[in-house]
């Protein structure tokens, strides 16, 4: 691989024009085929694209747009729609995110101002070790630790101490099955706290220290400071930091499948079990006969990819904006 | 002196400072949960059995050397194609493409497949590969792990290469090396370090990857080391064995479960030891 032409004794000027040459030509190649593999990226995001859209097609002319707003999902009559599943996406991924956002941010001011120095890096290395562990390793935690755990101890409590309560028995309330929409928020929000609690950390540190001095100065308390400086410079960052982790949440399956309990109805109570697009497709895609059901588990892939993908660009457009200023302050 | 407008700001400072040093307990407490239940039921399944007995039908005794196996084999693959790819991808954007427009719509798609949900991944190898085969099998599988792979690669790589000091492409430039040598006999083994862990990140990542390889590699209770033929892999089986009613097959699934994370724990801990500190 080290090969240098320079490295062979070259005597003549003639032998000296060949070596040239002969770098020249290598140099090309060597950069044509770097170029290939970049293209070759693209290619994969456009065959991504083109395949979903070409497997759901048939899909898409048998249902049209109904097939956003409809929540009838049976394989038998071949009547297919999305809505039951999209909800359960979002819900989850905004459940999660309810709880990951301000428990990120937390942890990010803990070891940007609170912890000692010492236990800095391993605290931050274990958060990190969440984002580690495989999604499988979440759902089967989730169903054979959390779900009976949450259930036997919180979830009867709870629905039990609701009930007659006014609109909140509604969305608190349901038989305590363990398993359910809230339950998989639950797991998301564990699964994307490392994202935003790393990205929030890294642009904490990219806070001019005069400005926080300057804080300190006029007598703000360590939350003033957090609270009206860091947070304000550091907003874009922080929120794209969450969009990332929104992102995560949004495509996540196997955690998901394993504790969502795939019912295909939406209804009022966060403790109900639900779907969603990623859990819909893993459970039922290898059983699907028909090329009709197949086509439109390939649709909701399809709606998948494009809520995702205007998520993750909207989060890089953030993040990439910061760097740029991060890069020009230094 | 206004003290109770002082005694409020101090208050407040106690309670939120309180509350984030509970949002650091709330992390630590669940990844000791998690990590607690998994070696708890995890250890007490593990045997030699697991490595060399193929997974059973319920009720019977068994391993899951095949799933093993399986997991190997289309890892070995899928590293194999991604990491060349990924690498001149990478070596592309920081040496050549550095500011060209193209790089920067390289680098953007890059981003997003790198978190493109998997299960869309494996969609589309069913709808290339799996369809026009007219099978599932190891190669499909293999493949949908090579497309998660190459993204973890391009992005370590480029970060690796930039961290490179100019003052070297410089010093060989000026002794009048031809570009494709400074990359690879000074930039490439000046990053060499970040690179393998990127290829460590990629193998840790795509080892506990389930979503693909459900509809491309499917699953398979024998034997097999026939990549056209439908493959076993550990994700896959612990699964299919955690969702069923089975006593034996849930302690198979958390040995499996164990088994992966521990992969996967100690390939980032390597990572992390050989990352390079960033530069300031």
């Amino acid at each position: 691989m080290a090969d240098i032409a320079l490295a062979e004794p070259m005597s003549s000027d003639a032998e000296r024009a060949v070596a040239v040459r002969r770098g020249g030509s290598r140099d090309t190649r060597f950069r044509l085929f770097t170029l290939a593999a970049a293209l070759i990226v693209l290619g994969i995001f456009a065959g991504v694209m083109a395949s979903l859209l070409i497997g759901a097609w048939p899909a898409m002319a048998h249902f049209g747009w109904a097939f956003l707003y409809t929540e009838a999902w049976n394989p038998v009559t071949e009547k297919f729609g999305a809505l039951a599943s999209v909800y359960g996406t979002l819900v989850t991924s905004l459940l999660a995110m309810l709880v990951a956002v301000p428990v990120g941010i937390g942890i990010a001011i803990f070891l940007t101002e609170i912890c000692p120095r010492p236990l800095r890096r391993p605290i931050g290395i274990a958060i990190e070790l969440l984002a580690g562990i495989p999604s499988i390793i979440y759902g089967i935690w989730g169903l054979f630790i959390f779900a009976p755990w949450f259930q036997e101890h919180i979830q009867t409590a709870l629905v039990d101490a609701l009930a007659g309560v006014p609109y909140l028995q509604d969305y608190f309330g349901g038989p305590p099955y363990g398993i359910g929409i809230f339950t998989a928020a639950l797991i998301l929000s564990i699964m994307v706290l490392p994202f935003i609690s790393a990205v929030t950390r890294d642009v904490f540190e990219t806070v001019p220290h005069v400005l926080k001095e300057a804080a300190y100065g006029l007598g703000c308390t360590t939350w003033e400071v957090m609270w009206r400086v860091v947070l304000p410079f550091a907003r874009s960052g922080v929120v794209g930091g969450a969009m990332l982790a929104l992102g995560r949440a949004l495509g996540e399956t196997m955690a998901v499948t394993f504790v969502i309990g795939n019912a295909h109805h939406i209804q009022k109570s966060i403790f109900a079990p639900g779907t969603t697009i990623s859990a819909t497709i893993a459970n039922e895609f290898t059983e699907a006969v028909g090329d009709l059901y197949l086509s439109a588990l390939i649709e909701m892939g399809l709606i998948l990819f494009f809520i995702t993908f205007v998520v993750l660009a909207s989060a890089q457009l953030m993040l990439r904006a910061l760097e740029r200023r991060a890069g020009s302050a230094t | 002196m206004n003290l109770s407008l002082y005694r409020r700001r101090r208050l407040w400072n106690g309670f939120f400072l309180v509350l984030s040093i509970l949002a650091a307990g709330f992390g630590l407490i669940w990844l000791g949960f998690i990590l607690g239940a998994l070696f708890y039921n995890g250890f007490a399944a593990i045997s030699m059995k697991l490595f060399v007995e193929l997974t059973p039908p319920p009720g019977e005794d068994g391993g899951l050397a095949n799933a093993i196996l399986g997991s190997v084999m289309m890892s070995t693959i899928a590293v194999a194609a991604g990491t060349p790819l990924g690498l001149f991808a990478g070596t592309y954007l920081a040496e050549y493409g550095r500011y060209t427009r193209l790089a920067f719509f390289v680098r953007f798609v890059n981003d997003i497949l790198l978190s493109a949900p998997s299960i869309v991944t494996g969609l589309f190898i069913y709808e290339v590969i799996v369809v026009k085969m007219g099978h599932f099998s190891a190669w499909a599988g293999a493949a949908s792990l090579t497309v998660i792979v190459i993204p973890v690669v391009v992005r370590t790589t480029e970060n690796m290469l930039l961290l490179v000091p100019n003052g070297l492409r410089e010093a060989a430039a000026a002794l009048g090396a031809p570009q494709s040598s400074i990359i690879r006999a000074v930039t490439w083994r000046a990053a060499r370090a970040g690179i393998v862990t990127g290829v460590l990140l990629a193998i840790a990542r795509i080892s506990g990857e389930t979503a693909p390889l459900l509809f491309t590699a499917l699953n398979n209770q024998f034997w097999s080391t026939d990549p056209n033929a439908p493959m076993a892999s550990l994700p896959a089986v612990i699964f299919q064995f955690a969702m069923s009613p089975y006593a034996d097959w849930h302690r198979l699934a958390w040995a499996g479960a164990l088994l992966i994370t521990a992969t996967v724990l100690t390939l980032s801990i390597v990572a992390r030891i050989l990352q390079p500190k960033r530069s300031q």
